[in-house]
């Protein structure tokens, strides 16, 4: 087998699989917190590709270069996604805590749709071109048919962002107050910990992820509709379980395990198959594993 | 100090406190004993915000503090330490010891706590880098126990603190529940199953039964009276 061809395999499977790791962790933290899988997830990172989409245009008119809009578009992008992420909370969970499991579950798959078709209502149901904001740079033209500029982008920014997001929970005081409601929340109100604030800020965070996530995604394959955030969705909470839903680690291991996969299946055999492949992982470490890869059997609390 | 005045908490429809009133003055050490499933836990959630009252109030130095969220009651200065001792069980002993001084932002006096706990419980220091959930019991109380008093307390909700634990430690705790009531003036609310031993560290006693104060006297008098005796002290 011929290395290279391996080498871009690898390469673009670990770019595709940051992405879903940085998807995949905004349900992780969410289900993590309050044991809700926020189906609605994927559509923020649909808005933030939307959101970019829009600023890149505006910006396009008055004339700012590729690297200058990709930046300024991901940081719109981001503060919207932080507002929809939080308004998302405070409208359609909040409301329900404490009701039956099922009722902000039934909520979440509302907003999915809800969000889809206001998208689909507001812009078009077809396919909208978006630019490619990634520059090329020289100096990886040597190395361009195994990793290309946008990959090595994509690779470094989903870098930063969880060693950053990494440092925030271990290190910082909303860090901590964010673990310390995870393990155990009534007692985190007991020292103090203001649990509505923590839930609020996780979701903030996780759809600053996701919005970051459908930037890059949108500026590297060229194009946006209303229904990417749906099969993008699907794939990284398919990551979150994989790893084992509630853990950061096994979110960023399951990502990376479904882009590999994906790739290579796709290279080595058929890319029909790369969609069916992640499914039949979840179902084999769902059978062997149920709590998923690095997540933890939780024992009763006394 | 702390004052419970006609307390009625509910799960929903089922009533779980009927009409409680406890007085605790400053400097005391009070406790609450009855038996299982009296309603002791919800009287201090109820006391904490966790599980507000419906009807009844609850007054701090004369201040109302049952329309106050859990961390406002946190910052008056009442403090629990919760049955079954709760750790966070994937942080360091030192992060929750942390946690517990979450509201405060002086961090010479954090540090002079953190040293005082240390003393009162040596081994927390030769435990301060592993995880909280793999400590014994005995040590996760004493934990449990510093952490409230990483808040600076001035009432101390203890919900029993002897549970699952060898009768050496208990007799520990005890103890050290003793030393922070006389060395800070620390007021203490105590929950027990263990009547006996939570009479003789107590000034006064209540005795709950069914959601409902059924008794309210002087320790010794508890100890001495014979249905408390009967039902409590298996004597
Ligand atoms: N979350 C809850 N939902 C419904 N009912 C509850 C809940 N928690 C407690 N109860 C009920 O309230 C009553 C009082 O319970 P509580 O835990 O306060 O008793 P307790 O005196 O602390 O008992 P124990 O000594 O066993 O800890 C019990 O009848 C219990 O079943
Ligand atoms: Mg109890």
């Amino acid at each position: 087998m011929d290395i290279e061809y391996f080498l871009e395999l690898f390469f673009s499977g670990l770019t595709r699989g940051s992405i879903y790791a940085l998807i995949a962790l905004g349900y992780t933290m969410v289900y993590g917190i309050i044991q809700l899988i926020n189906f609605a997830h994927g559509e923020i990172y649909m808005i933030g590709a939307f959101v970019a989409l829009i600023v890149a245009g505006v910006c396009t008119i008055y004339g700012l270069s590729g690297f200058a809009i990709l930046v300024l578009a991901a940081a719109i992008a981001i503060i919207y996604a932080a507002a929809y992420g939080y308004t998302l909370e405070k409208i359609a969970y909040r409301p329900l805590r404490g009701s039956p499991r099922l009722s902000p579950l039934i909520s979440a798959i509302g907003m999915s749709i809800f969000l889809q078709n206001y998208v689909l209502l507001a812009q078009t149901p077809d396919f909208l071109p978006f630019p490619r904001l990634i520059p090329s740079f020289a100096f990886m033209d040597p190395v361009a048919h195994i990793i290309g500029s946008p990959e090595l982008v994509i690779l470094i920014t989903t870098l930063i962002t969880m060693v950053l997001l990494t440092l925030l929970i271990k290190k910082s005081r909303v860090g901590k107050a964010m673990r310390a409601t995870q393990q155990d929340l009534s007692m985190a109100r007991l020292v103090g910990i203001n649990v509505d604030r923590v839930i609020s800020l996780t979701f903030v965070i996780g759809s600053v992820l996701a919005a970051i996530g459908g930037v890059l995604v949108a500026s590297y394959i060229g194009q946006v509709n209303f229904y990417i955030g749906f099969l993008a969705g699907v794939k990284a909470f398919t990551a979150a379980v994989l790893g084992g839903i509630g853990s950061i680690p096994g979110a960023v291991l399951g990502g990376l395990i479904i882009g590999w996969s994906e790739s290579f299946a796709a290279g080595y055999f058929s890319s029909d198959y790369e969609d069916v492949l992640t499914f039949v992982l979840l179902v084999v470490i769902l059978i062997v594993r149920p709590a998923g890869i690095l997540g933890k059997v939780r024992k009763q609390k006394v | 100090m702390l004052s419970l005045q006609n307390i009625q908490t509910y799960y929903g429809n089922i009533q779980a406190l009927k009409d409680v009133s406890i007085e605790v003055e400053e400097g005391e050490i009070v406790a609450l004993i009855g038996a299982n499933g009296a309603g002791k836990t919800t009287t201090l959630m109820s006391i904490c915000g966790i599980t507000p009252p419906r009807f009844g109030e609850v007054y701090l130095d004369g201040d109302p503090i049952h329309e106050l969220s859990p961390e406002g009651i946190v910052k008056k200065g009442v403090v629990q330490v919760p049955e079954g001792r709760r750790i966070f069980p994937d942080m360091t002993v030192l992060e929750n010891l942390e946690m517990g001084a979450f509201l405060r932002t002086n961090k010479r006096q954090i540090q002079q706590d953190l040293n005082y706990v240390m003393t009162l419980f040596p081994i927390l220091e030769k435990r301060q880098n592993q995880l909280g959930g793999t400590l014994s019991g005995g040590e996760q109380q004493m934990l449990a126990i510093s952490r409230a008093l990483m808040a600076r307390p001035r009432v101390l909700l203890l919900d029993e603190p002897s549970l699952g634990l060898a009768p050496l430690i208990i007799k520990q705790i005890f103890e050290i529940i003793r030393q922070i009531n006389k060395e800070n003036n620390t007021t203490i609310f105590l929950v027990e199953q263990n009547a006996n031993q939570a009479l003789k560290l107590a000034d006064r006693g209540y005795v709950m039964e069914n959601g409902r104060i059924t008794l309210v006297d002087s320790a010794e008098s508890l100890l001495a009276n014979d249905e408390v005796r009967r039902a409590y002290l298996g004597i």
